[in-house]
């Protein structure tokens, strides 16, 4: 037992390093053959499972069905998807396995905007273009010039919520519940408390939480006490289930509201009968009439049997930029690639008509939704 | 004014969470010396049983308290059989060993049940079977109490109360109490200490199986992680009310509860989880016998 | 007893080999998991310290990484020392400070905590571990919970040299150390520490001095960690990293130096090698997108625990095992 538990150790750490070389040289020698890689980073497991899955489910879908289509000029396109299990440090470490180890030549991810800007700057230092779906902070493109997202940016995102309280749903006093852990639920305070307050409308209680707590009563009975009209609380659907629930146990009867971190099916199972009548904004509505969208509601439902959420028609989008941009260049070279997005313009995607901006941001429409029973339902549409 | 009522109401409320779980980790630590990590686990082990049984057994179709019974009674019932399986498995084997080694392998344990029921379980959260339903109790004013809430408080307290009287007036509770003293002198004694642990075993799990019930109704989430902050505090909870004693723990739950309540309303939510910590560091400090617990002198 | 220049030479040599292998050989990637291999020796060999040769139970080892990473990162954004073209000259004065800022901390935490023992003790510093957490959270000033970006630091050859070298020299110094009359005194607090107060040694002064010391480095780690992720969150600062260090320090041997590199290395290495096996298609058909990392590290340790508590190198070093080897003939 003595020598060979001496042995052991080298060997694992032998075999482990045999093992990851390996790979890396199978690799270089196939980055110019008869296929186009293409790397997905996304939380798969972890808190915000539904997030990653649903996102992957999107791109699947977009990539599956070129492929059967015959490839981009004959090349299949290989999807290598890494689980960052919803951590920013593992999110930064498999992308750099994906640029430096499986040598793709471009990035789709990620959904939170505090893991896109974990992974980011590793992009933005090899010069392999990275494409967000639907990370609303406006830090993320701002990291370099290979970084684009195809949704809209909380700026936009927190002002229509505070034109869609006002103007709409006619809200004087509001109160704000947010996540202290999460770039996006901060910035997207910070921007809807700026413009309701320049519509002047009033911010009567600001109170926050951090994500994986299970208890807000104490924030809540603060809130309480300001007598808002509404709350609005923008965090992921993990959260704001048990907040509504807890907000009507303590007799809170205000509108609830929300952003795009609210989209996921586990909203209803866990926030239902509370959540009920609450608006959000979102990337897109089941109910649109453009023929885009429809297409690509029924191509999903044919293929996974259940209707697609925001975050698969923003995953669809991403891939089919990206498809749309290697097909316009003779070589899959990232520089080239690069160009091509930031020249995306009037694209039709299921979230609707995509130009990419200066910022290599997306000028989009925001959905106004409505929780009833287990469906969204469409409000009103507000552009940019 | 009103609102401190409420923060004081939901604050109890915390706590009582808290004590029901102390419970658990202070009759394994009063007899083995152990603290056993893997306590929270198995009261995450037990909500999910509950999910996946009320959903196999279709209980959501009709709610009510014979639905509740069952529901806490599978509960039960799988935490007691994790409970035996950790205890023979992994903490008999080390009897004896130094205290390092039984604290990392309940450290081992903790953290493999928590990821296996990522595994097993998947990592994003459930719903708990709402299998009865949380109406307000009283209202007075804007301060509200609820149903669930008076039940885990009465739950908590009733189960002190039952434990109090088996230890102290029972003779197997008597085994108990010596086998804490002293297992050696237990053994002399004619006390079957393998039992006797068994049993106080079988007493946390079932403990946890319950609380998972009781808690899962109130905070409808669950998911495979969510036992370890409640574990933490709660074990916190037992020290701060001086661990081996049953008053001890539920008073200790009590406190954190209100405590960390009062920390989220007037200063932050951020500071909510350092507070535990920080009672914890204080009266290891200056009184770590507890608040209600003995002073114990080291002889050599 | 090894010569303080000799030891000096063999740190530089292997320093130097390993980051010009590093240079020539390795990705991005795998120059990572090399760099991430230095900060957990220096991670393991300082807990080692007071867990295996103090015998003091200690699970908030994160928190002194946590404290040097982000003293570190702060520095490094707000007080660049040296201009651009000399950059690679800060990195080691901004892991000195890591260093001391973490030592301060562990002084700080070491005084109350150490008339502790045991589980109490254990539980105190998770506790300290987990309020260092929740302090940086909160700190706007180092980004609080969105975590800071834009650190610079590379993972190029010399920074592999200057992180190997932070290695080995823990490894020396804690040797000498352990190998001096200090470290007699760390091993009779370890046997028993009333009996080691008889004898005239102070026990709360060396445990606290075994804490700083393992602090100091275990800052250092911190500080070659934030300038290789060029980004910090306090969730990478949980009780599971302070789990990571003392799997580690278990694994190798309590009280064995030798040991606590090889199990840093293998903790290093497993679940990079895993992520690989699973990325394999057959095994993802299998087990679609599951992870199966803390799954077996768990088991390992439990595992480890009931049938070789010793680690795999006890409290043996190489030293002693070579001699042992030539006395068997």
């Amino acid at each position: 037992m003595g020598v060979v538990s001496r042995f052991v150790p080298l060997l694992v750490l032998a075999l482990g390093i045999n093992g990851c070389t390996k790979k890396a040289e199978i690799s270089a020698s196939a980055t110019d053959s008869k296929e186009i890689r293409i790397g997905q980073f996304g939380s798969m497991t972890g808190g915000e499972a539904t997030f990653g899955q649903s996102t992957d489910k999107g791109i699947r879908l977009a990539i599956d069905t070129k492929n059967s289509a015959g490839g981009i000029n004959g090349k299949k396109i290989v999807l290598i998807t890494e689980d960052n299990q919803g951590k920013p440090e593992e999110a930064a470490a498999v992308v750099k396995k994906l640029i430096t180890q499986d040598k793709v030549v471009a990035i789709l991810g990620e959904v939170a905007s505090t893991r896109s800007l974990a992974a980011a700057p590793i992009a933005q230092q090899f010069k392999i273009p990275m494409i967000s779906p639907s990370s609303t902070n406006p830090k993320v493109t701002q990291v370099g010039d290979y970084i684009f997202r195809v949704c809209f940016i909380d700026p936009f995102q927190g002002s229509v919520m505070a034109k869609f309280s006002r103007d709409n749903l006619k809200l004087k006093k509001v109160a704000i519940l947010k996540d202290m852990k999460s770039d996006y639920s901060l910035g997207l305070a910070e921007f809807f408390t700026k413009k309701f307050k320049d519509m002047g409308g009033e911010i009567v209680s600001e109170q926050s939480f951090q994500a994986g707590d299970q208890d807000f009563k104490a924030q809540l009975t603060q809130i309480r006490a300001s007598s808002p009209e509404a709350i609005f609380i923008p965090a992921y659907y993990t959260e704001v289930g048990l907040i509504a629930r807890q907000a009507r146990q303590l007799g809170l009867k205000a509108i609830l509201l929300g952003g795009d971190g609210w989209d996921s099916p586990k909203l209803f199972e866990i926030g239902q009968p509370a959540i009920e009548g609450a608006y959000f904004s979102n990337h897109y509505t089941t109910e649109s009439n453009n023929p885009a969208t429809q297409d690509f509601i029924k191509r999903y439902r044919e293929k996974f049997g259940e209707v697609p959420d925001g975050l698969a028609a923003a995953g669809y989008d991403a891939a089919q930029i990206l498809i749309r941009a290697l097909e316009k260049i003779p070589h899959a070279v990232p520089e080239a690639i690069r160009a091509e997005l930031a020249s995306t313009k009037d694209f039709d995607g299921a979230t609707g008509k995509i130009t990419i901006n200066a910022d290599r941001n997306a000028d989009k429409d925001a959905f106004i939704v409505k929780v009833q029973g287990n469906v969204l339902k469409f409000v009103t549409l507000l552009g940019p | 004014m009103e609102e401190l009522v409420q923060h004081i109401i939901n604050g109890l409320n915390l706590g009582a969470i808290y004590a029901l779980v102390a419970l658990g980790y202070t009759m394994v630590y009063g007899v083995l010396q152990l603290i056993n990590f893997a306590h929270s686990e198995v009261y995450m082990v037990g909500a999910f049983s509950a999910y996946y049984g009320a959903h196999f057994l279709r209980l959501q179709a009709n709610p009510g308290w014979m639905a509740f019974a069952t529901v806490i009674g599978l509960s039960v019932l799988v935490c007691l059989a994790l409970g035996f399986l950790i205890e023979r498995l992994a903490y008999r084997p080390l009897r004896g060993a130094p205290k390092t080694n039984v604290l990392i392998t309940a450290i081992g344990v903790s953290l493999f049940l928590q990821f296996s029921g990522q595994v097993v379980f998947g990592a994003d959260p459930k719903l708990f079977p709402q299998v009865l339903e949380d109406y307000p109790l009283m209202r007075i004013g804007e301060i509200q109490i609820q149903f669930f809430d008076v039940t885990i408080l009465g739950t908590a307290l009733l189960t002190m109360a039952l434990l109090q009287y088996f230890i102290q007036y029972t003779k197997t509770g008597m085994a108990i109490r010596a086998v804490s003293f002293s297992s050696r002198s237990a053994v002399l004694m004619g006390i079957n200490v393998n039992r006797i642990i068994m049993v106080t075993f079988f007493l946390g799990s079932s403990l946890a199986g319950v609380a998972a019930v009781l808690v899962g109704l109130k905070y409808p989430k669950i998911e495979p992680l969510m036992g370890t902050l409640i574990g933490l505090k709660a074990f916190v909870a037992a020290v701060l009310g001086g661990i081996g004693s049953l008053p001890g723990a539920v008073l200790g739950g009590l406190v954190m509860g209100l405590s960390e309540e009062m920390v989220v309303a007037y200063l932050s939510s951020t500071y909510r989880d350092a507070l535990a910590f920080g009672l914890l560091i204080f009266i290891l400090l200056f009184r770590p016998s507890g608040i209600v617990g003995k002073i114990k002198v080291e002889k050599v | 007893m090894i010569k303080l220049a000799r030891g000096w030479f063999i740190v530089l040599v292997v320093a130097l080999s390993i980051s010009l292998f590093a240079g020539f050989f390795l990705n991005a990637y795998l120059q990572q998991i090399l760099f991430f291999v230095a900060i957990n020796v220096m991670l393991a060999v300082s807990l080692n310290l007071v867990m295996g040769f103090c015998g003091q139970f200690s699970l908030g080892h994160a928190g002194f990484l946590a404290v040097g990473a982000y003293a570190s990162g702060l520095m490094s954004l707000r007080v660049p020392l040296f201009p651009d073209s000399l950059s690679y000259l800060n990195f080691p004065i901004y892991a000195l400070i890591g260093g001391l800022a973490s030592a301060a901390v562990g002084l700080l935490v070491g005084i109350p905590s150490l008339r502790l023992r045991g589980d109490y003790l254990a539980i105190v510093t998770l506790g300290f571990g987990e309020i260092i957490r929740v302090l940086l959270l909160n700190m706007e000033i180092v980004g609080g919970a969105r975590g800071m970006y834009g650190i610079p630091g590379t993972t190029d050859a010399i920074s592999c040299f200057h992180a190997f070298f932070w290695s080995g020299t823990t490894v020396l110094l804690i040797w000498r150390l352990v190998h001096s009359s200090y470290g007699r005194a760390f091993l009779s607090v370890r046997e028993d520490e009333i009996a080691a107060e008889c004898m005239g040694i102070n026990a709360t002064k060396t445990k606290v001095l075994a804490f700083v010391v393992s602090s100091f480095f275990a800052g250092a780690a911190g500080s070659l960690f934030a300038h290789t992720t060029n980004s910090l969150n306090p969730a990478s600062f949980q009780f599971v990293k302070s789990v990571d260090a003392v799997i580690m320090v278990v694994l190798g041997g309590m009280g064995s130096i030798t040991g606590s590199v090889i199990g840093a290395v293998i903790v290093t290495i497993l679940p990079e090698a895993l992520r690989t096996l699973q990325g394999l298609p057959a095994v993802r058909d299998q087990l679609g997108t599951v992870d199966l990392r803390m799954v077996i590290y768990s088991l390992t340790l439990i595992m480890l625990m009931i049938w070789k508590p010793d680690g795999l190198m006890g409290s043996m070093e190489w030293t002693k095992f070579r001699r042992r080897r030539a006395a068997r003939g």
